[in-house]
């Protein structure tokens, strides 16, 4: 009278929390503590596609498991992964100091990402720091599909000059003669001739259509709330302008309960959220 | 390769956190073959200088030559270690920071004026930059081994910061406050030993130190209506860990009111 | 109220002895209350007999005591120690290996923690990243709920509007009556409940036992020691966000977890990471996390919820508001274990109805 199904033996297992093998194709130093990874499957098994913005759990075995936005091109569907990873943890340091060939778990990707505006509308990009490495697939999407949108300003704050991340790109990005870009460093450096100061100094200086702006948020919670707080000032819409947010994600998938901002579980509904579903949530402290 | 180079010292204490490591039975000899272990009196004469990768440190600071000693051995060390009570709140000769040294010392010894002692007890962060403790009168044997392989991979050691309930709930343990059994320190002590006393039916004593967000004062009525009057508990908040500064600060409150009254 | 159809048979003590062995006998481990110590906990009966005998339990705020009761009864005691999510959700798995999947009967399961599985379903069972650990456990779960015809005084199910009554969730229902005869009505709510029906020595039910059952759960409902304010709780809770009461609860609270530990919705973890001392061998492992723990909400720099007032907002909006956001649901079903295994006997229900009080009288 024993059911089928009442194998004493069965097993199972979590899928979600299974890392998929990747090896480190490319190591790439881009700052002194900051360094960007192209990793490619090991074997057959393979993450799905990502969307500008969602994030990856990446893991070294024994060492532990972070997540990490990914920063590649999403529109480049050959099955690398290309990320930029600060060392601020054991975690994140044994990432930067993952050379070519090691192995490297990935989970996801995860959460909500950036959303492009329909056709004809300006693009603000603001970045803080690492924050530029999740919106460089949102700029390398709008960039693939430039003719949708009239204005485009990239603005990149960064605290020292040795911090700035991406250097070449953003002097490739400002040549190109279709969109604006500006960077300014917290401190002064012998080395710059450019600006120094906040980024809210750039962005009260960059000319906008406020009712037509779409503006993408990341880095320092600080620098969010202010830049924001700024374009609503001037007249954006706070659903037209997103940020992404950073709180403690351990599983990706709403079962660990770390990343909770009020009614959100960030992993599954974020990180990126319009500004008007969170600026209540993030005007509270400690929430 | 070269191993990684393991120090274990020790300043005012009884040995017992040290003993820890030797009681590693299954793993001592993983450990032995995993590190080199340059300095360890209480298990080998061998005396190597160093750097050292490593260094475990044992006791509290109680004398002049102390405070010397430590931040040698500081410089000598890569990663700085505090375990046990008397490493990490100054153990259970801190108590004398809350009575007349002088007094103990005449009575205690016939020349007190050979004796070296700095008038606190502290423990080794007070001195020297630590780099992790180990909590607990004595350390906890996985918590140990849990710390060298953390270590040993470059892994943040797993010390969770919670309260000691965390652990009873974890493995099933009732809440010995709750029914009235005996009063217990487990709300507000710091988790690591995976509830040994209150899993014997005795009330926690405190032994691993403040937890990461400890509130003693709100345990005080608690305590009261477990039946403790105020001059028990400040006996029980001054044991193994009292001169955590969170912990002493309410038992001297209370201590005080006691006077006041 | 009515009882589901077919109308409810009857078995005897003996009945229940029947029950545990033929549970036992189809290959499950069948858990249920049973007296450890000084409390009853829930933990594999070897047979009928390890059920407690005539115990009762006084409790409230901060308290629990057991008692001896007048008679016999097996399932008259509220708010122990331990919820049935331990043996859903273990308070430590394996992240990355096999799981072995246990094949429990649950003994005992009273209303409230029918729902608090029907809340981890929400959680841990939903779409799009259902835990199979999970799903396969509770798929294998024979539950035998115990409508509750004595609730405690820290128990407030009924204004969460669950109980007393079980209403779904589960294979068999009991209700027991105690007095001249102890004996329990007992329904099926699933073909396998059916089927264990077929096989257990049972009568039918006069009109007058079932009259009596009927009325013995109307007045369980009217005699919840605690109810929840009759407000928009997860309204409440959002415009309480900065109420200052937030740092009066911080004074009496401990911060010591066990409020999550014990909610049998609560469902947070951590995971650690482990290595043997040679490092060729690495483990993940999950273990209970809580919304107390300092490190809970940690990001580079510290932790967000730094104050112990702001992670016991956190708690509370969770369970009676945000959880509703993430799961469509409220997180707390009125099982009243919180008020009665926290230490300092904070009590959840004063704690609503103290903000709904200075919301109206700011």
């Amino acid at each position: 009278m024993i059911p089928a199904a009442l194998d004493p033996k069965r097993t199972v297992r979590a899928t979600a929390m299974a890392p998929v093998p990747y090896t480190v194709f490319d190591h790439r130093r881009e700052t002194r503590d900051t360094v960007t990874l192209t990793l490619l499957p090991s074997g057959r098994e393979a993450v799905p596609p990502f969307a500008p913005g969602q994030f990856t759990m990446l893991s070294v075995a024994g060492i532990g498991e972070i997540p990490v936005s990914v920063s590649g091109d999403a529109d480049r569907r050959d099955g690398r992964i290309v990320q930029t990873i600060r060392a601020v943890g054991a975690v994140s340091a044994a990432l930067c100091g993952a050379e070519a060939g090691r192995r490297i778990g990935v989970r996801g990707p995860f959460g909500k990402g950036w959303c492009l505006p329909a056709a004809g509308g300006d693009l603000l990009v603001v970045a803080g720091g690492i924050g530029l490495a999740p919106l460089r697939p949102l700029v390398l999407a709008a960039l693939a599909r430039r003719d949708r949108f009239r204005g485009f300003h990239l603005l990149v704050g960064a605290r020292t000059h040795a911090d700035l991340l991406y250097p070449y790109l953003i002097d490739a990005w400002a040549r190109r003669g279709d969109m604006t870009v500006a960077a300014t460093l917290d401190r002064p450096a012998d080395t710059w001739d450019g600006r120094v100061g906040l980024i809210t100094g750039p962005l009260e200086e960059t000319a906008i259509a406020p009712e037509r702006t779409t503006a993408f948020l990341c880095g320092p919670e600080i620098m969010i709330r202010v830049c924001a707080g700024a374009l609503v000032e001037r007249g954006v819409p706070a659903e037209s302008i997103q940020v992404s947010l950073e709180r403690n994600m351990q599983c990706g998938v709403g079962w660990c309960g770390h990343c909770q901002l009020g009614p959100y579980l960030l992993c599954r509904q974020g990180p990126v959220r319009r500004w008007d579903h969170v600026a209540d949530l993030l005007d509270v402290e400690e929430l | 390769m070269n191993r990684p180079t393991l120090a274990v010292w020790k300043f005012t204490s009884c040995d017992g956190c040290q003993l820890t490591l030797l009681d590693c039975e299954d793993e001592l000899l993983a450990v032995a073959e995993a590190v080199e272990i340059r300095h360890f009196p209480e298990a080998t004469r061998k005396d190597l200088p160093g750097p050292f990768d490593v260094s475990l440190v044992e006791g509290s600071i109680s004398t002049p030559r102390e405070v010397e000693r430590i931040k040698r051995i500081r410089e000598e060390s890569g990663l700085l270690v505090a375990i046990g009570a008397c490493a990490t709140s100054g153990g259970i000769q801190a108590l004398r920071n809350f009575a007349d040294l002088r007094e103990f010392q005449r009575i205690v010894y016939p020349h007190p004026e050979f004796l070296a002692s700095l008038e606190h007890v502290t423990p080794i962060a007070t001195h020297v930059d630590v780099d992790y403790e180990l909590r607990g009168c004595p350390i906890d044997k996985r918590q140990l081994v849990g710390l060298l392989s953390a270590l040993l991979k470059g892994r943040r050691p797993d010390l969770p910061k919670g309260s000691v309930c965390n652990d009873c709930k974890r493995r099933g343990v009732t809440c010995l406050l709750v029914e009235g059994r005996e009063p217990c320190l487990g709300p507000i002590t710091q988790a690591g030993c995976g509830a040994i006393c209150p899993s014997y039916g005795r009330g926690c004593y405190g032994c691993f130190g403040p937890s990461g967000s400890t509130r003693p004062e709100a345990l005080i009525p608690v305590l009261r209506g477990a039946g403790l009057d105020d001059p028990g508990i400040v006996r029980m908040l001054r044991t193994y860990n009292a001169a955590a500064p969170q912990t002493a600060a309410v038992s001297t409150e209370l201590e005080g009111a006691g006077d006041d009254a | 109220m009515l009882f589901d159809h077919p109308p409810p048979e009857v078995i005897d003590r003996a009945g229940l002895d029947q029950l545990v062995k033929l549970l036992r006998a189809d290959g499950y481990t069948v858990i249920g209350p049973t007296v450890r110590g000084d409390a009853i906990v829930l933990a594999e009966l070897a047979n009928g007999a390890d059920l407690p005998d005539g115990i009762g339990v006084d409790t409230d705020a901060g308290r629990y005591r057991l008692r001896r009761r007048g008679d016999r009864a097996v399932f008259n005691h509220s708010a122990g120690p331990q919820s049935w999510k331990q043996f859903v959700h273990p308070p430590r798995q394996r992240l990355d290996g096999p799981e072995t999947v246990h094949r429990y009967a649950f003994l005992g399961t009273r209303p409230c923690d029918l729902a608090a599985l029907a809340v981890l379903d929400g959680v841990l069972g939903a779409a799009p990243h259902p835990d199979e650990r999970y799903l396969a456990r509770r798929d294998e779960i024979f539950v035998v709920a115990v409508n509750c015809v004595e609730p405690g005084s820290t128990c407030f199910c009924a204004s969460m509007g669950i109980g007393p009554k079980a209403d779904r969730g589960y294979d068999l229902v009991l209700t027991e009556r105690t007095g001249h005869e102890h004996r329990f009505l007992i329904s099926a709510g699933s073909v396998a409940g059916e089927e264990m029906m077929d096989r257990l020595s049972h009568r039918r039910a006069s009109g007058g036992e079932i009259a009596a059952g009927l009325q013995a759960l109307d007045d369980a409902a009217d005699s919840m020691g605690r109810t929840m304010p009759e407000v928009d709780l997860r309204g409440l809770l959002v415009r309480a966000r900065r109420s200052d009461h937030w740092e009066e609860v911080a004074n009496r609270c401990l911060a010591c977890a066990n409020c999550t530990m014990v909610c049998p919705t609560c469902f947070c973890t951590t995971v650690e990471d482990t290595t043997d001392l040679e490092g060729d061998h690495a483990e993940r492992w999950q273990r209970w996390g809580s919304c107390f723990d300092p490190d809970f909400s940690f990001v580079h720099g510290g932790p967000v919820r730094e104050t112990v007032g702001s992670r016991y907002r956190q708690w509370m909006s969770h369970k009676l508001s945000t959880w509703y956001d993430q799961f469509g649901t409220s997180g707390c079903v009125g099982c009243g274990r919180c008020i009665a295994w926290c230490p300092a006997g904070i009590d959840l229900t004063a704690e609503a109805a103290a903000l709904a009080e200075k919301e109206e009288a700011p």
